[in-house]
C-alpha cells in the first residue's frame, strides 16, 4: 500500500508541470502589469524575470483610471451585466415554468423551436440585431413622435454634459442590454432543472389554494437555486466578457464596456503594454472572484443539463 | 366544458409566464434569423435601399467560373479562410486529450486535487478579449515571453503574429493552453467517476495491462462525453475567431489568420456589404449544421444509453 501511494505520488510530476504551463502565461500578465513601461518593453533573454515580477509599481493601477475613461467603461460594463443578468434569470425562469410545469397546447413544439435557435451561430443573428437597433430610432419617431427618444434626459441623465445616448437604438444601453436578457439557452437549463422537481409539490399547493404565480415564486424558485446560481454566473460572465457586440452597437466613448475599451491602450504606434496588462487584470477581477465564488459549481456542478453520462 | 374552460385558463397563464421571454425571442433571435435569411438573397450597402439579388450572393460566394487561367472560384477569399478556420481546428483533438489525460490522473486519489482542477480550469474561465491582448503579448517577438522561453533552450523565435507561416500555429497553441483543462476535464472527471470498476478487475483478469484496459473499458465509457465535447468543439471552432483575430492579427498576414468568423465581421462592418456578410453566416450555418448531422449519425448510437 505504502509502495503504491508512493508512486502514486510521481503523477504531481506531470501535473504541475501541466498547472505551471497553466500558469505561466498570467504571472507574465502580473509582472507587466507591475512593471515600469521601461522594465515592461526590455529585452532580456532569462524568462524568469518574466515570470517573476521584479517591481512592484501599483501606480500602473491607478493610472489606467486616469488616462482613459476607465471608471466609465467599468461602471457601463457592470450596469449592462448585473441589468442583463437579472432580466435573463427572469424572463428564464419564468418561461421554463411554463414549459415545465403548465400543460398547454403547442408547448412542446415551441419549446423544439427554443432548441432549435440554439444551433444557430451568433454571428447569423448578430448583423439584423444590428440592422433592427439601427432602424428602430426612425419606427418609434413615427410611433411616438412627441417623446425625444434620442436622449435620456428625461431620466436625469445627461441633460448638459455629454449626452447618456438614446433610449433605443444604436448608441443605447438598451442596444447593450436588452439582446442579452433573453437566452434560449437560460430557459433550457432552468427549464430541465425544473423538470426534475416532483409534480405532487404543484399539487400539493394547487390543493392549498395557490396560485402558479405563489407555486412559482414560493414552490419552484426556492428549489431550484443551484439552477438559478448557475445561470446567473453563466450569463454575467458572458455578458461582461462580450466584446463583438457591444463593438459593432455602439460607438460612443460614454458607452464602452471594458472590453472594447481596452483598445484605448491600443496607441497608434505603440501600445502601452504595462497599462493594457494592468487594465486587463483589472477587468479579470469579477471574474475571478465569481470564479472562487461558484468554483464548487463550475467543478462539479457543470454538468446540469449537458450530458447524462 | 368546464374542463376547456380549466385548461384555456391554464393556457393563458402560461403564455402570461412566457410572455416576456417571447418577445425577446422572437424580436431578438426567431425574428433576425428569418431577417437574416432574407438579407442573404439581398444586396445592402445600409445606404441606399435594399436590392433583390436572387441567389447572386451565394453564387459570388461558393461558385466557380471559368477563367483565362482555368477554373478559379468566385470569391477566392471564402475558401482560404475556411482552411484557415478548419487549420484552427487542430487545437480540437489536443484539447480533448488534454482534458482527458488531465482528468484521469486527477481521479487517482493523490493530494491537492481540488488545487490541480481549480488551476486547469482557470484559463478557459478567464478567455475573452483580455486574454487576447496577453497572448499578443506574449508573443511578442522582442519582450514577449514566448520567444524568451525558446531563447532560453536555445532556439530563435519568428515574429509569430506576423509572420504568414507561423500565425495559425501561435493561435492553436493559445487555443490550446485556454482549454488545457476546462469543461472537457470537469465533465472526464465526472464520467471516470462512473466507470464500473468491476470491469477494470475483469480486465485486469484477463491479463490486460493498464494501456489496454484503458482502450478496452475507459475509452468507450467516457465515449458520450468525448462525442459531446467534439461535436460542441466543432460547432464553436468553426464560428471561433471574430473578437480573438481582430485583437491579435486583424486577420493579418495577407488573411493567413482570418477566420470565416472574422470575414463575416469585415463584410458587415468594414465593407457595409450587410447581404453578402448575411450569405456567410448562412453557408457557414449550414456548414455547422452538416457537419452535426453527420457527428450524430455516426457517434448518435453510442449516446443513447
Amino acid at each position: 500500500m505504502s509502495k503504491q501511494s508512493r508512486w502514486q505520488s510521481l503523477w504531481h510530476i506531470p501535473l504541475i508541470l501541466g498547472g505551471i504551463t497553466c500558469l505561466m502565461p498570467l504571472a507574465f500578465m502580473i509582472t507587466t502589469a507591475l512593471a515600469p513601461a521601461e522594465a515592461a518593453m526590455r529585452a532580456t533573454d532569462n524568462f524568469w524575470e518574466m515570470i517573476i515580477p521584479q517591481h512592484w509599481r501599483w501606480e500602473n493601477f491607478i493610472i489606467v483610471w486616469e488616462i482613459v475613461p476607465f471608471l466609465r467603461y467599468y461602471i457601463n460594463s457592470l450596469v449592462v451585466a448585473v441589468v442583463a443578468t437579472a432580466g435573463q434569470v427572469m424572463t428564464s425562469a419564468m418561461a421554463a415554468y411554463a414549459f415545465s410545469r403548465i400543460r398547454w397546447p403547442g408547448r412542446d413544439k415551441l419549446f423544439l423551436a427554443y432548441l432549435a435557435t440554439m444551433m444557430i451561430p451568433g454571428l447569423v443573428i448578430m448583423i439584423p440585431n444590428f440592422i433592427l437597433m439601427k432602424l428602430i430610432p426612425e419606427g418609434l419617431e413615427i410611433v411616438a413622435p412627441f417623446v425625444d427618444w434620442m436622449s435620456l434626459r428625461y431620466l436625469g441623465l445627461g441633460g448638459d454634459g455629454p449626452g447618456v445616448g438614446r433610449l433605443a437604438g444604436l448608441d443605447s444601453y438598451f442596444a447593450l442590454i436588452a439582446p442579452g436578457m433573453f437566452s434560449a439557452y437560460g430557459t433550457f437549463l432552468l427549464r430541465q432543472f425544473f423538470i426534475s422537481l416532483p409534480k405532487e409539490l404543484d399539487e400539493a399547493a394547487k390543493i392549498d389554494g395557490c396560485s402558479h404565480w405563489s407555486i412559482f415564486t414560493r414552490v419552484i424558485l426556492p428549489l431550484s437555486i443551484p439552477g438559478l446560481t448557475a445561470l446567473t454566473l453563466l450569463t454575467f460572465m458572458t455578458v461582461w466578457g462580450a466584446f463583438l457586440w457591444p463593438l459593432v452597437a455602439t460607438n460612443q466613448e460614454y458607452l464602452r464596456t471594458l472590453p472594447v475599451g481596452l483598445q484605448a491602450f491600443q496607441g497608434q504606434y505603440a501600445t502601452e503594454w504595462h497599462l493594457m496588462m494592468a487594465a486587463s487584470l483589472l477587468m479579470l477581477v469579477p471574474v475571478i472572484v465569481l470564479f472562487l465564488v461558484g468554483q464548487r459549481f463550475f467543478l462539479s456542478g457543470l454538468t446540469v443539463g449537458s450530458v447524462k453520462g | 366544458m368546464k374542463g376547456s374552460g380549466i385548461r384555456r385558463r391554464e393556457t393563458l397563464i402560461a403564455l402570461a409566464f412566457l410572455l416576456p421571454n417571447i418577445l425577446g425571442f422572437f424580436a431578438f433571435t426567431a425574428g433576425p434569423v428569418v431577417a437574416s435569411l432574407i438579407l442573404s438573397f439581398t444586396s445592402w450597402d445600409l445606404l441606399t435601399p435594399p436590392q433583390w439579388v436572387g441567389l447572386a450572393n451565394f453564387w459570388e460566394l461558393i461558385g466557380f467560373h471559368q477563367s483565362v487561367d482555368g477554373i478559379r472560384a468566385n470569391d477566392p477569399d471564402f475558401w482560404k479562410y475556411l482552411y484557415n478556420t478548419g487549420f484552427m481546428l487542430m487545437s480540437l483533438p489536443v484539447n480533448i486529450a488534454t482534458s482527458l489525460i488531465v482528468a484521469l490522473i486527477l481521479v487517482k486519489n493523490i493530494r491537492f486535487t481540488y488545487i490541480y482542477r481549480l488551476v486547469f480550469f482557470l484559463p478557459s474561465i478567464l478567455a475573452g478579449i483580455a486574454i487576447y491582448y496577453l497572448w499578443r503579448w506574449i508573443y511578442n517577438p522582442d519582450y514577449g515571453l514566448f520567444n524568451s522561453i525558446l531563447a532560453f533552450i536555445g532556439i530563435d523565435g519568428p515574429n509569430w503574429l506576423t509572420d504568414p507561416m507561423w500565425v495559425k500555429p501561435a493561435i492553436i497553441i493559445m487555443q490550446i493552453w485556454i482549454m488545457i483543462g476546462g469543461v472537457g476535464m470537469v465533465l472526464y472527471i465526472a464520467a471516470l467517476r462512473n466507470v464500473n470498476t468491476e470491469l477494470y478487475e475483469a480486465a485486469e483478469i484477463e491479463g490486460a495491462n493498464s494501456w489496454q484496459s484503458f482502450w478496452a473499458v475507459t475509452w468507450p465509457s467516457v465515449m458520450p462525453v468525448t462525442f459531446f465535447l467534439f461535436t460542441i468543439g466543432i460547432i464553436n471552432g468553426l464560428q471561433w475567431g471574430a473578437e480573438a483575430v481582430m485583437v491579435m492579427t486583424e486577420g493579418g498576414p495577407f488573411g493567413a489568420s482570418t477566420t470565416l468568423g472574422y470575414y463575416i465581421y469585415l463584410k458587415a462592418y468594414q465593407d457595409f456589404e450587410m447581404g453578402y456578410a448575411a450569405t456567410i453566416s448562412w453557408i457557414l450555418f449550414l456548414l455547422i449544421f452538416g457537419l452535426t448531422l453527420l457527428n450524430w449519425k455516426k457517434g448518435g448510437g453510442s449516446i443513447e444509453d
